[in-house]
């Protein structure tokens, strides 16, 4: 074991705790950016003006008319802007733009004494269009050659040539539909200048640093001149990574202009209209398998749909590529991938960023080549696993390939998939209108930020005089429980009980330069800045107690009149990445994390409506830091992937010639819909595979945020199976994604009205 | 800022024991802002349409089933006018409980994991609450096989939590919480505060921005505010509170009509029932009782809990919308709908109604009194609904069926239609392809191929025409199915 991996006696990491809010959660006491506006006087409200065209040129803009509407104190446009007018740190991202992008952009600003007011001013602000053609699909920005960004390919062998070789070859078109983030909490900040001049931004954002950058660039002010706080967040899953940057800067350039308080806060439909979501992917491919159902290669070509602006467009899709092999060895591979640019919000981080779109690829050719192959696809998934000592297409040796195949076979039979696929089996022959699936499948995801140079972090962790510790990171809690872990590996690291230690917001006054909270790895990053931080602190106090084995307190306090330091800056950095982008080539993960899901659905053959039935995951979490809340990791994830694989359906008006083509037509909790109770599985079986032990990480752990989300892929292959079973044996059955009710119902129709078997080697 | 208008007291809604005046809340104020104005924070606004259920608050009313006392209800605040709420008893999560005295709910969800990042979840203690309290919960009885698959053996009805979204846990840890809950304590406040009436309603008017929100003290009121001038009647504010939050629409005059006793009763008589239009659909639900079969398949997809707690079938009718749940089902009944006026009643058949997309019979000075659905009910009756989601969705299409079906023919049948036209409408050509005939296969699979060809489904966001005109034509296919299965088995 590692120095980093190895727990003491008795560690407070791997209790099973409730997160560290939970009290204050269920009570309604817990404070979010936007509860702090009631407790903060004199506050101004912002309300945006957003562009009723997908793409034009703004020839005009008269503000007057909104001052002429009561309460109406300031109209924030472009000539405001001190510094630089972007908010992105790419710079291709106009705060105020004179080219509106997409439908729904904002334009301008406009604050006033209250919300009413402001959204009134906002209706009677002037703005003259020019509208300009707009490219909204991914197959239209294909045929207009509309791309942004780099164009990597990731190859080993001849792909081509060896398809070309393979006994069975299948080609064919997939395509994924995005993901609205939905987090509770909509895009907030709540801006203030003090005395000095310094500008406090309460944002949530799951990368201060990064708001603090975009404030401070957008106001023309130095870094020390901004400090943003994030108390928590209402959910994140990405979509507050780079989102939230131009909401604190609005924030904060109307406080530096008037001298008050000023609160950005989006509605449901302006969150759903102005920012970004989980990227759509169209993939072609071809794949050539043995005889034995072994994939001997795969060339393909990924196409994301990017929206209008760069954002995390290129490091999604480096991670979609870096994630088509899922858990499967392909000796010959070439994976391309390229950025459709198109008139839409920017899409940006979701949760597995790119990853869920990169393994899809590979999950529906499996399910859709299963069956004319004429191999079950538990049997085909499993011939088709990682050994050891095998490399993934971009270099990196598959270490713990072992895992998945051991998580598999557990969940072969705590699942118990023999008996109950015969059963479905059973029941299927014997139920016209209503027939059930039963599918497996793995999922390994890679950890750390591709780009090495983000897998570092700090931390800053106080003892007072009394014995209580102060503990501040540079990651940001959004309900995935990183400060309750923060807690226990504290308390673990300095032997003290969780009891005395707290945890204080995050700030960038506290932990300067961070990197967003995002790739899962908050607790592997900050939590070994907090260990190392403690570990300093207690070598201090090793040396004060020189092995008197004083009680804590009274240790603390001699350390104090002995005039050593009680107090410590933390710091980790993740060793042994490397990644070169050029070649896409490189091990630009610290490790990988296997899961393996079994799940039963049940599909109603008059509607295509859906239950899902069962539900058995094995997943891998290392040893545990806080299993409570790794446990909600696995089933939360779990849950929003099938909500992106079956439910939530994003739909803009791409009509040709239509009057609102571009507008985002769900736009509401009303018209696109969550998983509700109803998508729980009725039956639920999380289980962490066990001696799971990690050495590169804190305490022996892994990161858990992202790679549950990708189990949920075994819902939408036994959705497929299901489908299949209206039909003849040996069908394959093409399921649209999401896969919902609607798409259900089509595809079982299609394979209710197959008749023949296809020929293997279409 | 906003003056309140008249009577020497300040109008004030009870809000965790505390008067909170409504000095600052205008005609169109939601009681989540009223509340979170005030400083109560804990009730979040998630969607704003009552979808989400992050505003969730417990109000004290009248028990749904008719009975004394007092039921704790939960209500989307983020629809609810604050100024419908005057002299009204809230509860917020705040209220509930403290960190360091945890509400037996606080605690259940608390300690298994049932909050992550917080957002949704005094909403959902709120819900969860009320269902806690609700008087006729009792334990199922287990080892059966029998206990309803959306219930624990604690007789916690997770239909109360529906309209709670949670986008973090995947809600396994929040069913197991609601299905750990036991009873209340004799000594609790709350299951104490049940055994005395609810606060009656308080005749209200408040005006600011240039609008009124009037509670007037009884129907004769409320018609000649309605005669007199351009008024919008308001019941639940299910469907105006997404108009006004969402549509920035600000209605000049509102009028609630939610807590007048001409508009809330429920009777049945030799050869009718009569249901009131301002009785919310869970009092309907509690005080048929299951007497109404097809209404039951009706009220849990109608929507959820919290949304039944305020929608009523007047409103669900007076807004005429198309892909309203009711109609279909109503029209199945052929059901009457009586409008009433300062000059008087009319009874006017529901399939004659609906006059065009949102618009009808009725007049602007008239309001929708009850529901007459005649009796006895056809022996064979269904609701389906077609939607992307199970619990809480919009129609793609619904529809109602009513059938005579004896000696294995077609006596009479009326089909109602939801989402497939500008309104909704009976399916006249299939109703006239089944009467009459066989009820078999063969007649069920020429009837629907009409059946999917009534109407003139359009593509949106929720599905395309073709799905639409397909679920036509499968819903028959299904009834026929079902009703087989009942024969048989």
């Amino acid at each position: 074991m590692s120095d980093l991996s190895q727990r003491p006696e008795s560690p407070v990491v791997g209790e099973t705790i409730p997160h560290e809010s939970a009290a204050l959660h269920v009570t309604g006491r817990a404070l979010y950016t936007d509860d702090l506006t009631p407790r903060t006087k004199g506050l101004l409200h912002a309300w945006p003006v957003q562009s009723p065209h997908a793409h034009a040129r703004v020839t005009g803009l008269r503000t007057h008319a909104a001052y002429a509407e009561p309460g109406v104190v300031r109209v924030l446009t472009a000539d405001d802007v001190p510094g630089l007018n972007d908010s992105g740190i790419r710079h291709d991202e106009p705060l105020f733009p004179d080219e509106v992008m997409y439908h729904g952009q904002a334009v301008c600003w406009v604050l006033a004494e209250t919300a009413e007011s402001a959204r009134r001013g906002a209706g009677r602000v002037e703005v003259d269009y020019e509208p300009l053609p707009a490219v909204l699909t991914i197959h239209e920005a294909i045929a207009a050659d509309s791309f942004q960004g780099t164009a990597p390919t990731a190859r080993r062998g001849d792909a081509e040539a060896a398809v070309a070789r393979a006994a069975h070859v299948f080609e064919g078109e997939t395509e994924m539909a995005g993901q609205e983030h939905f987090y509770l909490e909509t895009q907030a900040s709540l801006a203030e200048v003090d005395d000095g001049g310094q500008v406090f931004v309460q944002s949530s954002t799951q990368h201060p640093s990064e708001t603090q950058e975009v404030v401070a660039h957008v106001l023309g002010l130095a870094g020390h001149a901004v400090t943003v706080q994030c108390l928590r967040m209402g959910g994140g899953f990405g979509g507050k990574e780079v989102q939230a940057n131009g909401y604190a800067a609005v924030a904060a350039l109307g406080a530096t202009l008037t001298g008050r308080p000023v609160r950005v806060r989006l509605n449901r439909t302006q969150d759903f209209t102005m920012t970004g979501k989980r990227h759509g992917f169209h993939a072609t491919w071809r794949a050539g398998f043995d005889d034995d159902g072994h994939l001997l290669a795969l060339d393909t070509t990924l196409t994301s749909d990017g929206g209008w602006s760069l954002d995390l467009s290129e490091a999604v899709l480096a991670r979609a590529i870096c994630h088509v092999d899922n858990a499967y060895w392909i000796p010959d591979v070439r994976i391309h991938g390229r950025i459709a640019k198109t008139h839409k919000t920017s899409q940006t981080a979701f949760r597995g960023f790119g990853g869920p779109q990169g393994m899809l690829v590979l999950e529906d050719i499996f399910g859709r080549c299963a069956p004319l192959l004429g191999i079950d696809p538990i049997d085909l998934r499993r011939r088709n696993f990682y050994a050891e000592g095998q490399e993934t297409p971009y270099g990196q040796p598959v270490r713990h390939a072992d895992r998945a195949a051991t998580a598999w076979d557990q969940v072969l039979a705590t699942a118990e998939v023999a008996d109950r696929s015969a059963e479905v089996a059973h029941f299927n022959a014997t139920h016209e209108h209503t027939k059930r699936a039963l599918a497996m499948t793995p999922v390994k995801f890679g950890i750390s930020f591709n780009l090495t140079a983000l897998n570092q972090a700090g931390a800053l962790v106080h003892v007072y005089k009394d014995g209580s510790v102060l503990i501040n990171h540079g990651g940001t809690e959004m309900g995935q429980g990183l400060h309750t872990k923060m807690l226990q590996v504290a308390a673990t690291s300095l032997g003290v009980p969780l009891a005395k230690v707290r945890l204080a917001p995050t700030r960038t006054d506290k932990v300067p330069n961070t990197s967003a909270t995002a790739a899962s790895s908050g607790s592997d990053l900050n939590g070994g800045a907090i260990k190392n931080a403690c570990e300093q602190i207690g070598a201090r106090l090793a040396e004060v107690d020189g092995g008197r084995g004083l009680p804590w307190e009274k240790l603390v306090g001699e350390a104090y009149l002995a005039r050593v330091p009680l107090f410590a800056a933390g710091y980790y950095r993740t060793e042994g990445l490397h990644w070169d982008a050029t070649v896409f080539q490189g091990s630009p993960f610290k490790y990988f994390a296997y899961g393996v899901a079994a799940a039963e659905v049940e599909v109603d053959g008059f509607t295509g409506a859906y239950r899902t039935r069962r539900v058995d995951i094995v997943h891998d979490v290392g040893d545990s830091l806080s299993p409570l809340v790794d446990l909600g990791q696995i089933e939360g994830g779990f849950v929003q992937g099938v909500g992106w694989l079956t439910l939530e359906d994003l739909r803009w008006d791409v009509s040709p010639d239509g009057e609102h083509r571009g507008r985002l037509t769900t736009r509401a909790a009303s018209t696109y819909k969550l998983p509700s109770f109803a998508e729980m599985p009725e039956d639920f079986r999380v289980a962490m595979l066990e001696q799971a032990h990690e050495e590169g990480a804190v305490y022996g752990s892994k990161a858990v945020g992202e790679p549950p989300l990708m189990l949920a892929f075994s819902v939408r292959e036994a959705l497929r199976q299901a489908c299949a079973a209206f039909g003849p044996a040996g069908i394959s059955v093409e399921l649209a994604s999401p896969a919902t009710p609607e798409a259900v119902y089509w595809a079982l129709d299609g394979a209710r009205n197959a008749v023949a078997h296809e020929p293997a080697g279409a | 800022m906003t003056e309140i208008a008249t009577g020497p007291a300040v109008p004030a809604v009870i809000v965790n024991g505390e008067p909170m005046p409504l000095v600052a809340a205008t005609p169109h104020t939601t009681a989540l802002d009223f509340l979170r104005d005030g400083g109560l924070t804990g009730a979040k606004e998630g969607c704003a349409e009552g979808e989400c259920g992050a505003c969730c608050v417990l109000v004290a009313r009248p028990p749904a089933d008719g009975s004394p006392g007092t039921e704790w209800t939960s209500v989307n605040a983020c629809l609810v006018p604050a100024a419908s709420l005057s002299g009204q008893e809230v509860v917020t999560a705040e209220g509930l409980g403290t960190p360091s005295e945890l509400h037996p709910v606080q605690h259940e969800l608390a300690r298994r994991g049932g909050s992550q990042c917080g957002y949704c979840t005094p909403g959902f203690v709120c819900s969860m609450a009320a269902e806690y309290y609700r008087a006729d919960r009792a334990p199922t009885p287990s080892g059966n096989g029998v206990r309803p698959i959306d219930a624990g053996d604690n007789g916690f009805d997770l239909h109360a939590l529906t309209g709670n979204l949670c986008r973090c846990t995947g809600y396994r840890p929040i069913r197991d919480a609601a299905y750990a809950l036991g009873r209340p304590g004799a000594d609790d406040p709350f299951a104490v505060r049940r055994t005395t009436p609810a606060p009656r309603p308080e005749p209200t008017r408040i005006e600011a921005d240039g609008a009124s929100f009037v509670r007037p003290t009884d129907l004769t009121e409320a018609l000649g505010l309605l005669a007199d001038a351009d008024a919008t009647p308001v019941a639940g504010a299910t469907d105006l509170g997404v108009e006004i939050n969402l549509r920035g629409t600000r209605p000049r005059l509102l009028i609630a009509v939610d807590r007048l006793e001409e508009l809330r009763d429920l009777r049945w008589s030799g050869d009718e029932l009569r249901i009131g239009a301002g009785l919310t659909l869970t009092e309907i639900e509690r005080r048929l009782a299951g007497r109404v079969p097809v209404l039951d398949q009706l009220f849990w997809q109608f929507a959820s809990r919290p949304i039944r707690n305020g929608a009523t079938l007047g409103g669900n009718l007076g807004t005429g919308s198309p892909i309203g749940d009711s109609p279909p089902v109503l029209l199945a009944l052929d059901a009457d709908v009586v409008l009433v006026s300062t000059t008087g009643e009319r009874q006017v058949r529901l399939a004659d109604y609906f006059t065009g997309y949102r618009t009808s019979l009725r007049r602007r000075d008239e309001l929708i009194k009850e529901i007459v659905v005649p009796l006895p009910l056809a022996p064979l009756t269904a609701f389906h609904k077609v939607a992307k989601r199970r619990y809480d969705d919009i129609s793609s299409v619904a529809i109602g069926f009513g059938l005579d079906v004896s000696d294995g023919v077609v006596g009479s049948a009326r089909i109602g239609l939801g989402g497939v036209a500008a309104t909704p409408v009976r399916a006249v050509e299939t109703e006239a392809a089944l009467t009459g005939r066989q009820w078999t296969q063969e007649t069920v699979d020429r009837a629907a191929a009409v059946l999917a060809a009534e109407g003139t489904p359009i593509d949106d966001q929720r599905s395309s025409a073709r799905y639409r005109s397909a679920m036509l034509g499968q819903s028959l296919r299904r009834l026929f199915a079902e009703s087989a299965e009942v024969v048989t088995s």
